[in-house]
């Protein structure tokens, strides 16, 4: 099995991550060599073996209905590349 | 039993329309699902977002366990099996208000199963509709395209607030069903208490699945129809959608499987240009999860602690308290209405006070535009005037007066009838000194009366009443009447 | 005070105790020291004033008879630890100058120990990679050169800074990350000791994500009884994290000096690959005599998935990369770069804020997740980890711990493996079974090979049973009496 352009070109867009025409060549090759090294897993049997869910055996943790968290929209925006009154600002959506 | 909007008569012949409904409710909790930032409505942006909500580097969802209650409440309520191990998992895409660019969701193990939703249709029949699912998951920030001419302002008060998405089968057809399916699963939510219900504040939201198919015909392609935010937008929705697929079809064409969005403004379903390409959400476990376990006994104690639902409380109506199927079927539609009528029924006669709820209040509230919630009128005070008339103090006439009284001036039924001094007369003496007025005044009426003409007898009632301004006690009156004409 | 710079942190402990010298004269000592080993490039941003005022302190607990176990120890602290106030970049350009606002756990549990920070230490970008050589700052070079030689020699990776600064003797301990072996390795190839401890042992809230099933934070120090100190710092139940595991916890130094007299030590048959190289092969052998010596029992024992860890795990943490990563897309922190739209911003963003590893990490991640692929790849991948996890644990059923190498090769020069991604994924072949088990594992320096770099030696324990595997590593480490340093040339090249 072997990656086409066509498919390097979806993966780059669903992961989006621009990559130039003229690297498609490249990556997809570079991914083919870790997949055709990875498939060597389809030699094992795992009929009935359930997938790993977790390491350790415990169940999940829950917390309490209660507001202990936020209240600090300076600390939230602080970091962002562009913000306005509250408000993070990003390049127009067009639905 | 189809409604009659079930049918579409094309143009070469008639047309089925299949509707499925999925709801976002937003679970009533104080926190959000997986962080501690506040829930509340209509807050500064990005006043109600953590660390964990913003999708900061290094930080970690832990769920809270009311969301989990609430959602295991409703599937209870929507008669659904609950499943002992459901798993959370990662929906995957970009949006600028998903800040992690994943939804935490469910998707292959659903903490609900397969349930089923009694539904009322307006001919008094009811239809089972199925529920397919209910699963937990994430709500998503709010995009703002208004506030900038050149950009997305992006608030992430409600990204990880906690929603149930209830998942209906395909089996309702028409219009009509699909409002009554929404009336109904959003009463049981909020009798359930675990969702407000507010359509206009998103609490409530739907995305409609619509095709069309020759009656018998196997299902045909759907299209999905986004965030439609009010019971009248999913009904013009349907209907436009439908007339549109139809068309399609009648015209030779194909329909396309794709995401339509509703435009309430001009009443129409339109194609998203922004195309989800390759629909591809590589959904897998949250490894910062672990699967959610549920025991019988956790299960059984949310179950032992249910409220009464609208179908057990219809039916208590009707058998216990003696109400139509029709009357009962009004008042548990809505929880508030409910509550009011079983204050204002509580330890007197059950019809009466449904009639006064059903007619006067309702008529009133109409009028006014005011939901049960805000009446002047309190379930107690319009309980004491129900006394009033039980033990004689005022007629039935001069009840509607004071009730109206009471809804202009929200005040109690005793002030209003003590300042008016409107307490019915039923003293003997004082009525027979007003009968003997009447009667000597209208001496040739009382000749023609005794002459056979019995039809004015109930001019005689009408002017005693007059002249004890409506006061007097009717059956009094008629009483002493026949003693002086007779 | 050069001296202040060779203690463990257990003299430097017990000498601050004994008013010996002061933690702000042991902090100045180390800040002097990181400024020297700059040519190593392990520290991303040193944060000396910080480690002064936090010494300050220190003294005044010390002086009140308040001081923790770490009272006035100098770290350095791998940089995808969030740190408040303190630039954290996972050794990646899209983190741009992001300065959390919060503190992870792990870094909070050592600073209420009295534990001082030095700096942030370089890494693999996002822990990917085992020579740190991914790094947005560039490589970190390994203070160990081969003799008589000055080209430069990787640290391992990912934790590769925090390795090369502890080894310089620049820092008496550091923290790193371990997910496939971040850890483990990079202290087999700087002559350390390195610990990944069971997943669930530290929390992982604060620290930056990359494989969330595997990764674990540890400590790399110069003994095992550092290693012990730090670990019973740094761990503990978290409420914040839903995969921290409410187990007590001990304290690790005490498990640390007795006897191992009957311990059943196994050795995993399926280790023995022909690729070994015959040092290494021969090293593994005397880490089984000294055991033995110790009155340990060795047997072998049978791993039979052992091969297929490898691959299912370059599967299982690129799918849970592709996923924590996207969260970096300019919006809410970090770089942005501009584009005509929205998605094109997103795309140019990523496509300069990620080097080429986590790039490929991220597209093979994206690949098996993908619809129609998931199956084959993601799922088949944690059946087969399953798998993986039922051989550790029946082979616990006939011995106490296992015995391996920490790798197949010691360090390799600069440049040696960055071009091929299989055989530098080939570093973490005997790391990666115990994470994808998730259990604790140690390296600890066994030898030196016969060109003159470390190797290690591996132990892997039973989940939450780090006790044992300490106690053993710590008669391992005696009977190996690795005293060896490298050569401070990097003090020379200012």
């Amino acid at each position: 099995m072997s990656l086409d352009k066509a498919t390097v070109s979806r993966i780059a867009r669903l992961a989006r991550i621009r990559v130039p025409d003229e690297d498609l060549e490249r990556l997809g090759g570079e991914l083919d060599n870790i997949l055709s090294w990875v498939e060597q897993l389809g030699e094992v049997d795992t009929s009935d073996v359930p997938p790993m869910t977790s390491v350790v055996e415990m169940r999940l943790p829950k917390r309490e209905d209660t507001v202990t968290d936020g209240a600090y929209p300076e600390k939230v925006l602080g970091n962002a590349p562009e913000s306005e009154a509250g408000f993070f600002v990003v390049p127009k959506v067009v639905e | 039993m189809v409604g009659d909007d079930a049918v579409i008569e094309g143009a070469t012949g008639s047309w089925e329309v299949v509707i499925g409904l999925e709801v976002h409710a937003q679970v009533i909790s104080d926190a959000k699902l997986f962080s501690g930032a506040a829930t509340a409505f209509g807050a500064e942006p990005n006043t109600q977002v953590s660390f964990i909500d913003a999708a900061m580097p290094g930080t970690l969802p832990v769920i809270n366990e009311a969301c989990v209650a609430q959602a295991v409440r409703t599937g209870l309520g929507l008669n659904a099996e609950i499943n002992r191990y459901s798993v959370f998992d990662r929906k995957n895409y970009f949006y600028p208000d998903l800040p992690p660019n994943y939804q935490i969701s469910q998707y292959a193990q659903p903490v609900v199963g397969p349930g089923m939703v009694r539904v009322d249709l307006e001919d008094g029949s009811v239809r089972e509709v199925g529920i397919e699912r209910l699963h937990l998951e994430q709500d998503a920030g709010k995009s703002l395209h208004d506030r900038r001419p050149d950009a997305t302002c992006v608030d992430l008060n409600r990204a990880g607030v906690a929603l149930m998405e209830i998942v209906s089968r395909p089996d309702l057809r028409g219009v009509g069903e699909a409002g009554a399916y929404i009336r109904k699963l959003r009463a049981i939510l909020r009798y359930l208490g675990t969702c407000d219900g507010n359509m206009e504040q998103g609490s409530l939201r739907c995305d409609v699945n619509v095709s069309v198919r020759r009656p018998g015909a196997p299902l045909g392609t759907r299209c999905e129809i986004k965030n439609v935010n009010s019971v009248r937008f999913v009904q013009q929705a349907i209907d436009y959608e439908a007339r549109r697929q139809i068309d399609i079809l009648e015209g030779g064409g194909e329909i396309e499987q794709e995401t339509r969005l509703f435009d309430a403004d001009r009443g129409v379903t339109r194609s998203m240009r922004r195309k989800e390409e390759a629909h591809d959400y590589r959904y897998f476990p949250d490894p910062d999860l672990l699967p959610l376990e549920l025991s019988d006994a956790y299960i059984d104690a949310i179950r032992a602690g249910l409220p009464e639902l609208p179908d057990q409380k219809k039916v208590r109506f009707v058998e216990q308290l003696g109400l139509s199927e029709y009357d009962a079927g009004v008042l548990v539609a809505e929880k508030e209405v409910a509550d009011y009528f079983e204050r204002v029924a509580d330890g007197r006669e059950a019809k009466t006070a449904s009639n006064w709820v059903t007619g006067e209040l309702f008529g009133k509230l109409n009028e006014s535009g005011r939901e049960i919630t805000d009446s002047p009128v309190s379930p107690d005070d319009l309980g004491d005037l129900i006394d009033l008339v039980a033990d004689g103090t005022l007629s039935g006439r001069l009840a509607k007066e004071v009730f109206d009284a009471m809804f202009e001036s929200g005040r109690p039924p005793g002030e209003i009838v003590e300042e008016r001094g409107l307490e019915q007369v039923s003293d003997r003496g004082e009525i027979e000194a007003l009968v003997d007025t009447v009667v000597g005044e209208n001496a040739d009426k009382v000749e023609e009366y005794r002459a056979g003409k019995d039809k004015l007898f109930g001019f005689f009632v009408g002017q005693v009443m007059k002249a004890s301004q409506g006061r007097a006690n009717p059956k009094v009156v008629n009483d002493i009447l026949r003693q002086k004409l007779d | 005070m050069a001296e202040l710079t060779r203690l463990t942190i257990a003299e430097a402990r017990d000498r601050l105790r004994g008013r010996e010298f002061s933690a702000r004269e042991l902090a100045q000592a180390h800040n002097l020291a990181v400024e020297k080993a700059r040519p190593l490039n392990a520290i991303v941003l040193e944060t000396a004033d910080r480690a002064l005022d936090m010494a300050e302190v220190s003294d005044k607990r010390i002086a009140n008879g308040e001081e923790g176990v770490l009272e006035g120890i100098p770290l350095a602290v791998k940089d995808l630890f969030c740190t408040d106030g303190v630039r954290a970049t996972a050794g990646s350009r899209i983190l741009g100058n992001f300065v959390p606002p919060y503190e992870s756990t792990v870094t909070a549990n050592l600073w209420n120990a009295g534990a001082v920070m030095l700096g942030k230490a370089n890494m693999d970008e996002f822990a990917m990679g085992s020579s740190n050589e991914t790094s947005c700052f560039g490589p970190v070079e390994n203070p160990w050169r081969l003799p008589g030689n000055g080209s430069p020699i990787v640290p391992g990776g990912s934790s590769g800074g925090s390795a090369s600064i502890v080894a310089a003797r620049a820092a008496l301990g550091a923290t790193g990350t371990d997910t496939g072996g971040s850890v483990r390795q990079p202290a087999s190839f700087t002559g350390l000791v390195g610990l990944k401890p069971t997943y669930g042992r530290c929390s992982r809230w604060g620290i930056i994500a990359f494989a969330s099933s595997l990764d674990q934070a540890g400590p790399l120090t110069r003994t095992v009884r550092d290693a012990a100190i730090m670990l019973t710092a740094m761990s503990g139940y978290d409420p914040k994290d839903s995969t921290s595991a409410d187990v007590p916890v001990p304290d690790f130094e005490a498990a640390l000096g007795g006897d191992i007299k009957g311990l059943r030590v196994g050795i995993p048959d399926e280790y023995r690959t022909d690729e070994l190289p015959a040092e290494i092969a021969a090293l593994w052998q005397q880490g089984l005599r000294w055991l033995e010596d110790a009155g340990a029992e060795t047997r072998d024992v049978r791993l039979p998935h052992t091969k297929y860890a490898l691959p299912a795990y370059y599967i299982v943490a690129p799918a849970e990369a592709s996923s924590n990563l996207a969260r970096y897309d300019g919006v809410r922190y970090g770089l942005r770069v501009k584009g005509e739209d929205l998605v094109d911003m997103y795309e140019r963003t990523r496509a300069e804020g990620f080097g080429p590893e986590v790039t490929r990490r991220v597209m093979i991640g994206t690949y098996v997740l993908s619809e129609g692929y998931y199956d084959a790849y993601y799922l088949q991948a944690q059946k087969v980890r399953t798998l993986v996890a039922r051989d550790f644990e029946n082979a616990f059923e006939h011995v106490d711990v296992l015995l391996t190498p920490t790798a197949p090769s010691e360090a390799f020069a600069v440049g040696d493996k960055s071009d091929d991604p299989i055989a530098m994924y080939l570093n973490d072949v005997f790391t990666v079974p115990a994470s994808m088990a998730g259990l604790p594992a140690i390296s600890v320096p066994a030898g030196l090979s016969k060109s003159g770099l470390p190797l290690g030696l591996q132990l892997i324990g039973k989940a939450f049973d780090e006790e044992t595997v300490l106690r053993t590593a710590d008669v391992l480490e005696s009977a190996a009496g690795f005293e060896a340093e490298p050569e401070p040339w990097w003090e020379m090249t200012q």
